[in-house]
């Protein structure tokens, strides 16, 4: 049974990885699980200088998912560099690393910075809705996405994944606007922007106002989604939004992803990717699925 | 790296019991393998509520550890119609719950011997407190903030130390909160160890802080994941802390138990000026303009 899929020559033992930003850089859930049993780890979001994040509350609970604020926070590409990616080469997993900015300059120092290490892609993150500058600014245009993914490409000597935000009218034009700027996988979705209310403190449930909503009450978005992209991009694609299981992976697959990440279901339980890997590969058992790029994208 | 070495485990743990213990606060012994054992004072556990749409894991502190039989009491108060408290209050001896833990770091129990010792709880702060009381062998007053007169677990910790009451209403003890019931009653200590309301630990901090006195606060905040990946649950700190490389701290990974001059119990309001104003982030005068320069 080959569970191996190709994202632009990186080659994955299996189609799971995390989603960034809810794995840290694996130490935490390394304590837990065996991350070698992972595809990939994809880091929290990188920038070139350390990132305070937002106010709390930055976490609420919604029916069927949650949203956050986080805010990017984060300990800068330095301390990365040096004390997380050596912990996540002791693995055998691949290592992306998610990279984010506030301007164009910040994203091209930071690809700059991380394609000289021992990272095997760069994930860029266009689409994170809870920061004011920077991360959306570039994911809901067009051109903008396709200037910001041609920067990145023209410094970068990894793969680059552009992660894009279900917050547009058309996904299809944002993947074909960085296919264009060159990008080599695009990854979705991000988080649906959204709003919890206190009613008895009559306040907005997280500091930030509004937040980012995901789990499974947004899978069955993502997945139009990621069916959609399929059929309008050549680029693979990296499938997720509210993955709690094997099932809703294999359903991203079906659509057309030949990577799958989990997110909020770290947080429901730790051991999630791990039942996932083991999960699709009961699935190609009991179908017969010599190879799971037989799968990808087999729903037309 | 081997995962064997981890103590943090996520099961399904049978109830034991389950009893009302006053309004809305309920006891329930868990036998909790592994975790029970692992388990020391001022860490938490994550109960998982079965209902696929509540998510995210309720964190609840140890009342009591029975390290010897992997047994744990957790007294909790039920927050309301429809929530996950209200949903575990429900269950009855003999189901199986699913929880995560031990969680957190506990209360440093070392270097008391000798001292005065206290132990103070506001509302669902309280549980902590008892099987902290049970672990430390100096000399202790327990000051214990109610709402009123309905003051669950006061008579178990009595067990252990002295305890000094304090209701909102009065009806009980002092008129006010554990702050007031200290001056009341002329007390002093040498080191603090508190769980309770924000309010009540910013008070306390500043307390310590005039009297120099020792103090260890345990906060609470929002969580998501519990082990300190999601940075949700954090707090700002005093310096820049070593794992965040900013003025924040996890709660739920590095906490809840901190040293109350070494975190900063702030507004949103007083966040956000702090966060706008770039103090989370600046080591020092020289790095400010050196991130100016660049």
């Amino acid at each position: 049974m080959n569970t191996k899929v190709n994202l632009a020559g990186v080659e994955l033992k299996n189609p799971v990885m995390t989603c960034s930003g809810t794995f840290g850089s694996g130490m935490e859930y390394g304590e837990m699980i065996d991350l070698n049993r992972l595809g990939a780890v994809v880091t929290k979001g990188i920038a070139n200088v350390p990132w305070p994040g937002n106010p709390t509350p930055r976490v609420a609970e919604v029916y069927g998912g949650m949203l956050n604020a986080i805010g990017l926070q984060g300990p800068g590409v330095d301390v990365f560099m040096e004390r997380d990616i050596p912990f996540l080469k002791q693995y055998d997993t691949k290592i992306i690393a998610n990279v984010c900015g506030k301007t164009k300059e910040d994203y091209v120092d930071v690809v700059e910075r991380l394609s000289e290490t021992d990272v095997d892609m760069l994930e860029i993150n266009i689409s994170c809705p809870n920061v004011k500058a920077g991360g959306i600014a570039f994911g809901q245009k067009a051109d903008a996405a396709e200037d910001i993914t041609k920067a990145v490409k023209r410094v970068s000597k990894k793969p680059i994944i552009m992660k894009l935000s279900p917050n547009v009218t058309d996904i299809t034009e944002m993947a074909k606007a960085v296919e264009a700027g060159g990008a080599d996988v695009v990854s979705l979705i991000n988080t649906l922007t959204a709003m919890k209310i206190d009613i008895h403190k009559r306040t907005f449930a997280l500091a930030n106002k509004t937040g980012g909503m995901s789990g499974p009450a947004v899978k069955p978005v993502a997945v139009r989604m990621v069916y959609q992209v399929a059929n309008a991009v050549k680029i693979p694609i990296i499938g997720m939004g509210g993955i709690m299981n094997a099932e809703d992976a294999l359903e991203f697959i079906l659509a057309g992803a030949t990577a799958v990440a989990v997110g909020t279901g770290n947080f429901i339980d730790p051991y999630t990717t791990v039942n996932v890997v083991k999960g699709i590969e009961e699935y190609m058992e009991r179908y017969h699925v010599e190879d799971i790029n037989e799968l990808i994208g087999a729903v037309k | 790296m081997s995962t064997s070495e981890s103590k943090k485990t996520k099961k399904p743990c049978k109830i034991l019991s389950q009893e009302c213990i006053g309004t809305d606060i309920y006891s329930m012994w868990l036998d909790a393998g592994e975790i029970g054992k692992n388990a020391v004072p001022g860490q938490f556990v994550s109960l998982y509520s079965r209902n696929g749409g509540k998510l995210l894991p309720r964190p609840i502190s140890l009342c009591e550890i029975d390290k010897a039989e992997g047994k744990l009491r957790l007294v909790y108060r039920v927050t309301g119609k429809g929530t996950g408290t209200e949903e575990f209050s429900r269950l009855h001896a003999g189901v199986p719950i699913e929880a995560m833990g031990p969680l957190g770091n506990g209360f440093p129990l070392d270097a008391v011997k000798g001292k005065k010792v206290f132990l103070m709880g506001g509302g669902i702060g309280i549980p902590p407190m008892l099987e902290l009381a049970k672990n430390l062998d100096c000399e202790k007053t327990a000051i214990l903030g109610y709402r009123n007169a309905d003051t669950f677990l006061a008579d178990e910790i009595g067990k252990y130390a002295n305890v000094v009451l304090a209701t909102e209403d009065g009806s009980v003890g002092t008129k006010g909160n554990v702050i007031d019931a200290i001056r009341a009653k002329g007390l002093k200590a040498d080191v603090i160890y508190a769980c309770g309301p924000t309010p009540m630990l910013k008070a306390l901090k500043a307390y310590a802080a005039e009297n120099g006195i020792e103090c260890w606060i345990s906060l609470e905040e929002k969580m998501a994941c519990g082990i300190g990946a999601c940075l949700g649950c954090v707090c700002h700190t005093k310096d820049i802390d070593s794992h965040s490389n900013v003025r924040n701290t996890r709660i739920c990974k590095d906490g809840p138990v901190f040293p109350a001059e070494a975190v900063e119990l702030l507004t949103v309001e007083e966040q956000r000026e702090r966060i706008a104003s770039g103090h989370q982030t600046e080591t020092c005068a020289c790095s400010r303009v050196k991130i100016k320069e660049d």
